[in-house]
């Protein structure tokens, strides 16, 4: 079961520069703020794909839910 | 139905209506809260919209996830175009964005996402399960 510091390191892993906090009360829901100049020029569903696809065949698994707010910086 | 005449399936009910929400559970009944929330927005703007419930069979959402490269539920789409998932489609309700999105007025009052699922007396319009 991933921790919420580990989908932090994972997404940072994953996008150069992004800052990332994410939280989670049980390790099964996490909630995510990602800021990173990567978002720049794309549209939400642009934005949150990128996240989705650092867990892609996880989310809906071992991770249940992940909330996600994103942002340019 | 074969997987390809699921995706088939989908792809003409994103086509052919307006603003069609791919769901757990249905708009009187949602099965999960964050499609539950997604409904309620739609019903607070107003607008009418299909429902497509994916837990009667877990093709229609491999199908489907393939198809919108979106791994979550729910998936709203308007005009052949995927808007997002619960967390879109939260910060475009309280932006306004969605109501623009959607062609309908921004409800008046302070533009907070309502509260999910209240009980209602009746299904709102336009609901259909093609892929039930």
């Amino acid at each position: 079961m991933p921790s919420a510091e580990e989908v932090k390191t994972r997404i940072e892993a994953a996008i150069p520069g992004a800052e990332v906090e994410v939280q989670s009360a049980d390790d099964v829901h996490f909630s995510a703020h990602v800021r990173a100049s990567a978002f720049d020029g794309l549209s939400r569903v642009q934005q949150h794909r990128l996240v989705y696809d650092v867990f892609e065949g996880e989310l809906g698994g071992a991770i249940h839910a992940l909330a996600l707010k994103t942002e340019v910086s | 139905m074969s997987d390809t005449e699921i995706r088939t399936a989908i792809a003409s009910a994103i086509a052919d209506n307006d603003v069609i929400l791919f769901m757990k559970g249905s708009p009187a009944a949602p099965a999960c809260g964050f499609s539950a929330r997604t409904v309620a927005m739609l019903e607070a703007l107003e607008t009418p919209f299909a429902a497509v419930d994916v837990l009667p069979d877990p093709r229609i959402r491999q199908e489907l996830s393939a198809l919108s490269k979106w791994p979550t539920i729910p998936q709203l789409f308007s005009k052949g175009e995927l808007v997002g998932g619960c967390d879109i489609v939260t910060e475009m309700y309280e932006s306004g964005e969605l109501a623009e999105v959607l062609g309908v007025a921004a409800p008046d009052g302070a533009p907070e996402a309502p509260a999910a699922a209240e009980p209602q007396a009746a299904a709102p319009m336009g609901i259909e399960n093609r892929l039930g």
